[in-house]
């Protein structure tokens, strides 16, 4: 869209209005989460600039909240916590959630519009609303205030995520494939393992870590549903914030944007191999 | 007759074994279906039993008033039958059975539970419940001195007042609707439903106040999102991919980041306040209030729903042509004519499929506001966790929880036909 050389002044200065307009809405975008790295090194407990930091001096810097982050008891559990109930949810959503995308692909699956309406349920009734559900009921069989309960609550909220993510992968599916190897010889079992599974890996990953990430970023559910022994990052954010706001939070973000980083860097580099698998990436 | 016989029978296609095909084609499809349905059952179960049960079950709470018919099931049943237009007390009857009754309830210490629920729709229920418990611990039926009637109202005479009597009436049945009548401010009286008093009218003026708000924010992302997602879609593809980066980046960062780099930003000793000091637009005694009240709640998730508003745009944006704007072009047209009469049109989809699903999330919205919203920026969601855990009046809590919940179906309803849930994508 670059500005051809016959433009008009008025074009040419909607042209540059548009592009610093842009400009602006970008940096409204990204400045939240990049300001968290410079104040995260605050060497006083405020959440804001020092005169020290804006003046460079190195006194002005510390790295004390990323030290309190790794000594403290507290923080260490969480980020435990945080990690055990993520992983194990996630392996219960991807499983249940693959096989159900694998059924729901089938051309001959019946009532599919109302039966999809209902497994991607979780994702649209509001958080409050199964916090509170899951709250009464979990309380009720005995699961509320268990790390048990907390996964079946978080593995519930994930598959949404994996249903949606694999049935897309299974949308571009040439079924012939199946039919070919039948053809051949294979076994149904030996298809699956030697077609079906290499084809949807991409999409069964990518979905699990939408999963993952459902699960590591949800508060609301686990504030609920768990006590203070499955207190996850976010509970101890949330109620760090609530309690006595310290740059700690702000260390503890920064960690969590890098992870982030990480995991996004992943599932681009797993969308890129999906698309040159099924060979739609030429264009 | 035999001719036509076998050639109705040649007419009809065997598998090997000799049954006929449209049979063997029926079964294999059925067995088809079966194997496609069994591997959807684990999750269809998981979900039923960990999600949907437990949400229809909070939601019945919402109607549920079994608990009082449970603790009096004798005086519910008896004040069900009784007239309370006449503005009369009730029989010794009634009074016998709630003195009876409410003795085998005190000592089980049920009575208070009934005072509580009473509560919630007369004050000084609760009160009066407890006192008149404490008291018919100690009764003796046997030294009963002349009725029922007078033994309780000597209790308290509190008693003698109807309306205590109306009110009990009204939740003397199995179900109630009393909790909704809260939940829009109403409440029932001797002549009917009547809204209650401007200045108590709380969930009204919360519910017009979350729709405002979602409302709101669901424009502020339209008008930031279509410049982003239009400078998106008409880049390279390279560029434009590194730029998409900046989107799902924030996209990505967990919602607890976001909302606390937002305090730091917006608090009154925080970035911004400091910045505008700094370079001398206010003083530093008028520093701008910018959280913990409406103004924080939107500008931070105005923030975080953004990349909801954008992805959508983006992808539809995609699909246009460049060269329906080339042509409008070389047709004369300006080019804010082509925009608003080509490209704009084509993208109200977009704008449709983005603004409902930020308006979903954002009237359901509980984190953000709890951390930012102070009293005037809470929503909803607010209220709700706030009758679960503090004021523990769980009826009101799913009264509001399934009012909400319904409007978020009827949305998502509207997004399935604009949209459709299959063709829902991620990043």
């Amino acid at each position: 869209m670059a500005l051809p050389l016959h433009a008009e002044m008025s074009e040419r200065i909607w042209y540059y209005t548009f592009r610093t307009l842009c400009g602006m809405i970008f940096f409204f975008l990204i400045f939240p989460i990049l300001v968290m790295f410079p104040l995260s090194f605050n060497a006083e407990p405020y959440f804001t600039f020092t005169p020290e930091m804006l003046s460079f001096d190195p006194a002005g810097y510390s790295t004390k909240w990323y030290e309190a982050f790794f000594t403290s008891g507290t923080w260490q559990a969480a980020f435990r916590n945080s990690f055990v109930i993520a992983i194990i949810s996630t392996l219960i959503s991807t499983f249940l959630g693959t096989l159900a995308a694998l059924g729901l692909s089938r051309p001959e699956f019946p009532y599919k519009t109302a039966i999809m309406g209902i497994l991607i349920s979780p994702m649209v009734v509001p958080l409050i609303i199964s916090a509170a559900g899951m709250f009464f009921f979990y309380s009720r069989i005995g699961l509320q205030g268990t790390y048990i309960g907390v996964i079946l609550a978080h593995a519930a909220l994930a598959t949404p995520f994996v249903v949606i993510t694999v049935t897309a992968t299974l949308v571009g599916f040439d079924n012939s494939l199946l039919r070919a190897a039948s053809s051949l010889g294979s076994t149904p079992t030996r298809t699956f393992f030697h077609i079906t599974v290499p084809l949807i890996t991409p999409g069964v990953i990518s979905g699990a870590l939408f999963a993952f990430i459902t699960s590591f970023d949800e508060v609301v559910v686990v504030l609920f549903v768990g006590s203070v022994n499955q207190r996850t990052i976010p509970w101890a954010m949330f109620s760090g914030i609530r309690e006595q706001i310290s740059p700690t939070i702000l260390a503890v973000a920064s960690i969590l944007v890098t992870f982030s980083i990480t995991l996004l860097t992943v599932i681009e580099l797993l969308r890129r191999r999906n698309e040159r698998l099924r060979g739609v990436s030429a264009a | 007759m035999a001719t036509s016989d076998t050639k109705a029978n040649s007419d009809v296609l065997t598998t090997p074994d000799g049954t006929p095909l449209k049979v063997a084609l029926k079964r294999t499809l059925w067995h088809r279906k079966r194997n496609a349905l069994l591997l959807v059952a684990p999750l269809f179960l998981f979900v039923l039993v960990t999600f949907l049960f437990p949400i229809f079950d909070m939601l019945s709470r919402s109607v549920d008033n079994t608990a009082l018919v449970e603790i009096l099931p004798n005086t519910t049943a008896l004040l069900a039958k009784w007239d309370d237009s006449k503005g009369e007390l009730p029989g010794e009857e009634i009074f016998k059975s709630m003195v009876l009754e409410g003795q085998v309830a005190a000592k089980e210490y049920n009575i208070t539970k009934v005072g509580k629920l009473l509560n919630y729709k007369k004050s000084g229920m609760s009160s009066l419940f407890r006192k008149t418990g404490r008291k018919l611990k100690r009764f003796d039926p046997e030294k009963l001195e002349t009725n029922y009637t007078d033994m309780l109202l000597g209790i308290d005479k509190e008693w003698r007042d109807i309306e205590v009597w109306q009110v009990f009436k009204r939740q003397s049945g199995i179900y109630t609707a009393s909790y909704y009548y809260s939940a829009f401010d109403a409440k029932m009286t001797a002549n009917g439903l009547a809204m209650k008093d401007e200045n108590k009218q709380i969930y009204m003026t919360l519910f017009v106040r979350t729709l405002y708000m979602s409302s709101l924010i669901t424009f502020l992302t339209v008008l930031l999102g279509y410049p982003i997602a239009f400078l998106l879609a008409s880049l390279k593809t390279r560029t434009s991919n590194l730029l998409m980066i900046l989107v799902l980046l924030p996209f990505w960062t967990s919602l607890l980041v976001r909302t606390s780099s937002w305090i730091a930003l917006l608090q009154k000793e925080g970035v911004i306040n400091d910045f505008l000091v700094g370079i001398g637009l206010i003083g530093d005694d008028s520093r701008l209030s910018l959280i913990h009240n409406q103004t924080g709640t939107i500008i931070s998730m105005t923030h975080i729903l953004l990349p909801f508003m954008i992805l959508p745009l983006f992808s539809v944006m995609k699909t246009i042509s460049p060269s329906y704007m080339r042509a409008a072009r070389s047709m004369g047209a300006t080019p804010f004519t082509a925009f608003r009469r080509i490209y704009f049109p084509n993208t109200v989809a977009g704008i449709g499929a983005g603004g409902i699903l930020v308006f979903i999330l954002s009237i359901g919205f509980y984190i953000t506001p709890a951390l930012v919203g102070g009293t005037e920026g809470t929503m909803i969601s607010n209220f709700i966790a706030y009758h679960i855990s503090n004021s523990l009046n769980w009826g009101l809590a799913a009264a509001l929880g399934t009012i909400l919940l319904l409007l978020v179906l009827a949305l998502y309803i509207l997004y399935d036909k604009i949209v459709g849930i299959d063709n829902m994508k991620f990043g």
